[in-house]
């Protein structure tokens, strides 16, 4: 505990802290949600936007859901969006960051353009036009968000490849012979991966804040399954007269990116070695 | 008469390892017009004696002294309002020390703009005036262009046009010839030489070179380890060393000894910053180290103006 | 010289960048959707609507055959017609493209008026209380989701405080009673021209809450770029040697270091213009603000998909050319950008 305050310094343990919290809360959602079944989309009319009591900590939707169990549901869907797009961007980019890296040349050249021309598009809108081709759904609007997200990561690994590329080992197992398949998954992509993964873990908060965009201009997941950035434009009808609908929501989605951005600058501090005050 | 008189002046700069001694008693005694030399081995803390003068220590660096006066001001609280006024600084690398963005032009004005109360038209030909006076050959041209325009010899001449437009009397020039060809070098220290006599400059060089000191100087003080060991006239200095540290230094120059000599390299290095010294600084290094040396600091010696710190009796020297 | 090949190369590549654009813009709406024809033939067709919906579209053809007829009709300007309303796309776009562009560049303007000068401050207080909340709002900016901050701001601004308006883009008794004649197509251009100062006023004021919402990230951004930018600058020799000059605090900080992180801003230009540009389909429906946002936003609803082709590749374009202009001026400011 010590060493890990040491090394993240305060802000960054207590952000991981409300990361792993939520993770919990995802995992526990039917055991811990105060009403599960309306969490799970069960319409209560009877109780339809009544202000946070105690009954209803952050009050109730326009179906008289309790706001608190749909966002518990709802941390399911977040966390796994986040490291769904991440994970399949990692997929695509990944392969070809290390293929451009290793091999330069022309395959370098071409793969190189060909991730300049997903990145030539604002990111949003180009998961707003494939959300958009594809329909509304969940895996659909996943793979919206990783088709502008896997450039990142291919331009990431391929600067990491050019490190490794001429260090002595893997000359050394290329004058050898070994295989280019070989030695791209025994010596590079271990050393690669590791900063990417610290990358990746990160880039869960901005990707699950990328899909909240998306759900809130409805093209995440289908009612009645629990979102926030759902929640957030259901909301706005009744906004700011019945304030809570789209602000709980709205705030959880604010306090777990933004756990996420504090650790990533954590962490980004602290590499070199714990950061001297300046007198 | 004494323009800088440094008694003792020692900085110190806290780490969470400990604090750093860059400096740890140096004396200094210069006087109005001529041209001082400050020698030693890199780490021996010259390039922060000057930056002490200047105000420009690290962020919470201590600094300390008996006495540390320009011309009857204390520089431990006119540091900052002296710099720029009356004490310029002269840097090693004049690519670095001049802005990449601006034009010479912008560059030279700011200074004129920050000291001398004119109007545009004139601090534009006072900067060309002065451009012209470190002998660049077409100062307008000059003025219009960036630094990576110029060769690093014009840009140290522009670096000293810029210390001169401050006005500053005093100079603190530190390696202004590292990073220049020997024959460019050469003829920055000309210039500087001329500056000196035709306006009355005093300048304090800094130096890891004895071509150096015995090209430029009039008098020279040697650093070790953050002390001041020896100080004299320049001819005092090379042709009677004082101190056995003078000596190896002057020993390994690459033209000393009999043809075919090897390089008399100085054996091991000088102590870490860190540790404090109870004796000599030098003697773990010196060969005629005596037992006194590494317990005790050592006594002054003096030959009329020419004094150094050693152990070893005026004589051995 | 090598300014002029930089610049000549990087048209190139830009060049080279659209094409692939146009390309994937087409997959994406032609390829992918399943039935094109069913959605171009109009609610319940009948099978003969949809075949002869197929022929119009000239479905049937080989797909490099498509590509190239799409890829033509966007390079002059046709981008044919809406399947909901049946209009020109071309000349919804008159209108929208200029509220949606002044949207972006009065939030980019906001962004760097906002970021910069707080990032110098806190580098010049590295460490210091200003550094940490500069350093912690910034944080939170990029964290915050634009849709939730535009609400915020709403209810703070436009209800609670009553100081500025709720939505949209002129005030009713304007835009109905007394119409601005459309020039430029930017509101407080087009006010200035009628040498109207009331509506200049009212279209300022409802520029503000959705531009703030835009430029809160961007700026945010800007602030740590800057902030990084200056500290390692600060560092460097010719600012030390600026001091040992003798030059003032002030002068130093804005007139030495400041230009040379001249990069860092003009990269935060090009991001935080791009960010207007999507943000704009978020900010845009919660203001009511008739841009392409909007636009684009209510053809996903109805899968009008010529419409989402034609605002992807005009903002598309607007954007690469905008990373063109940044990059060519940055060569100019700082003409080492060009010999690497």
């Amino acid at each position: 505990m010590k060493r890990l305050v040491h090394r993240l310094g305060w802000p960054g343990t207590i952000a991981l802290a409300i990361i792993l919290l939520f993770v919990l809360v995802a995992i526990l959602a039917p055991w811990i949600a105060p009403y599960p079944t309306q969490g799970a989309g069960a319409p209560n009319v009877a109780a339809k936007l009544s202000q946070p009591s105690a009954n209803y900590w952050l009050g109730t939707d326009h179906l008289g859901r309790d706001i608190l169990s749909r966002i518990i549901y709802g941390t399911r869907i977040s966390l796994t969006n986040g490291v769904l797009i991440v994970a399949f961007s990692l997929l695509i980019g990944l392969p070809v960051g290390l293929a451009a890296g290793y091999f330069g040349g022309w395959v370098d050249e071409a793969l190189m353009r060909g991730t300049d021309v997903f990145l030539a598009f604002p990111a949003l809108l180009l998961a707003v036009l494939m959300a958009a081709a594809l329909g509304p759904g969940f895996l659909n609007s996943i793979i919206a968000v990783a088709v502008t997200w896997w450039p990142w990561y291919a331009r990431l690994a391929r600067a990491e490849v050019l490190v490794l590329r001429g260090q002595p080992y893997v000359e050394a197992a290329r004058l050898a012979g070994v295989s280019h398949q070989r030695i791209i998954i025994r010596h590079i992509l271990p050393a690669t991966g590791r900063p990417l993964t610290v990358q990746a873990a990160l880039d869960v908060g901005p990707a699950l804040l990328t899909a909240a965009a998306l759900s809130f201009l409805g093209l995440g997941v289908l009612p009645p399954t629990a979102d926030w950035g759902q929640m957030v434009d259901a909301g706005r009808k009744f906004f700011p007269a019945r304030w809570w609908y789209s602000a709980m929501p709205g705030m959880t989605i604010f306090i777990i990116a933004l756990a996420f951005s504090v650790l990533g600058d954590a962490l980004r501090e602290r590499k070199g070695g714990p950061a001297r005050d300046a007198a | 008469m004494t323009l800088l008189d440094v008694r003792n002046l020692s900085v110190s700069i806290p780490t969470p390892e400990g604090d750093v001694h860059a400096v740890r008693s140096v004396d200094l005694s210069i006087e109005r017009g001529e041209i001082h030399g400050v020698i030693g081995e890199s780490g021996c803390g010259k390039t922060m004696t000057g930056m002490a003068m200047l105000g420009l220590v690290p962020q919470g660096a201590r600094i300390a002294a008996d006495r540390f006066h320009f011309d009857g001001e204390d520089l431990s609280e006119n540091a900052s309002r002296l710099r720029g006024r009356r004490i310029g600084l002269i840097s090693q690398d004049p690519a670095a020390a001049l802005n990449p963005v601006l034009s010479i032009a912008r560059q030279m004005d700011d200074v004129l703009s920050a000291h001398r109360d004119m109007p545009r038209q004139t601090r534009h030909a006072e900067a060309a005036a002065l451009l012209a006076a470190t002998g660049l050959p077409d100062p307008e041209k000059v003025l219009k262009s960036y630094p990576h325009q110029l060769s690093g010899g014009m840009q140290q001449r522009v670096v000293i046009a810029q210390a001169l437009a401050t006005g500053a009397d005093f100079l603190i020039a530190d390696e202004p010839t590292t990073a220049l060809d020997v024959s460019v070098g050469a003829q920055v220290l000309a210039l500087l030489r001329r500056l000196v006599s035709e306006r009355g400059l005093t300048v304090l060089m800094i130096t890891h070179d004895m071509d150096v000191i015995a090209e430029a100087c009039d008098r020279a003080t040697v650093l070790y380890a953050g002390r001041s060991v020896e100080t004299g006239p320049v001819d005092d200095v090379l042709r009677r060393p004082g101190h056995p540290y003078t000596r190896a230094l002057l020993a390994a120059l690459p033209d000393a000894g009999p043809h075919g000599a090897r390089l008399a390299a100085i054996e091991g290095s000088i102590p870490p910053p860190r540790i404090a010294i109870a004796g000599c600084a030098f003697a773990p290094r010196c060969p005629q180290a005596m037992l006194v040396c590494a317990a005790e600091p050592p006594p002054m010696r003096a030959r009329a103006t020419h004094r150094w710190l050693c152990h070893l009796p005026e004589d051995a020297a | 010289m090598e300014l002029l090949r930089y610049i000549l190369r990087r048209t190139v590549l830009s060049a080279f960048v659209v094409v692939g654009v146009t390309f994937l813009v087409f997959v994406v709406a032609q390829v992918v959707p399943s039935d094109p024809a069913a959605l171009y033939a109009g609610p319940r067709p009948t099978a003969e609507q949809i075949e002869k919906a197929r022929q119009e579209l000239n479905l049937d053809a080989p797909l490099p055959a498509r590509f190239a007829t799409f890829a033509a009709a966007m390079a002059t300007g046709d981008f044919g017609v809406s399947y909901k309303s049946r209009r020109l796309i071309a000349e919804d776009l008159r209108s929208y493209l200029p509220a949606t562009l002044e949207l972006a560049v009065f939030s980019t303007g906001l962004a760097l008026l906002i970021g910069i000068p707080l990032g110098v401050l806190a580098a010049a207080r590295q460490g210091k209380w200003p550094d940490r909340l500069g350093s912690f709002s910034s944080i939170a900016a990029v964290a915050m989701p634009t849709f939730f901050l535009a609400m915020i701001l709403q209810l703070v601004f436009a209800q609670w405080l009553g100081i500025l308006p709720l939505s949209g883009r002129l005030s009713r008794e304007i835009s109905i009673s007394a119409p601005l004649p459309m020039v430029t197509g930017f509101n407080m251009i087009d006010a200035l021209l009628a040498g109207r100062i009331d509506a200049f006023g009212n279209a300022l004021t409802h520029l503000i809450l959705p531009a703030l919402t835009l430029a809160s990230y961007p700026a945010g951004v800007a602030m740590r770029l800057t902030r990084s930018a200056m500290i390692e600058i600060l560092e460097r020799r010719h600012v030390a040697a600026a001091r040992a000059l003798g030059l003032s605090e002030p002068r130093i900080l804005f007139g030495h270091a400041l230009p040379n992180a001249m990069g860092p801003a003009l990269t935060v230009i090009g991001l935080s213009f791009a960010y207007a540009l999507t943000g704009a389909v978020l900010v845009e429906i919660i203001f009511a603000w008739p841009g392409l946002g909007r636009y684009v936003s209510e053809a996903i609803l109805a899968k009008d998909f010529p419409v989402i082709a034609a605002v992807t590749m005009v903002v598309t374009i607007c954007y690469v050319v905008m990373n063109l202009m940044i990059d060519i001026a940055q060569a100019l400011v700082d003409p080492r950008v060009a010999l690497s």
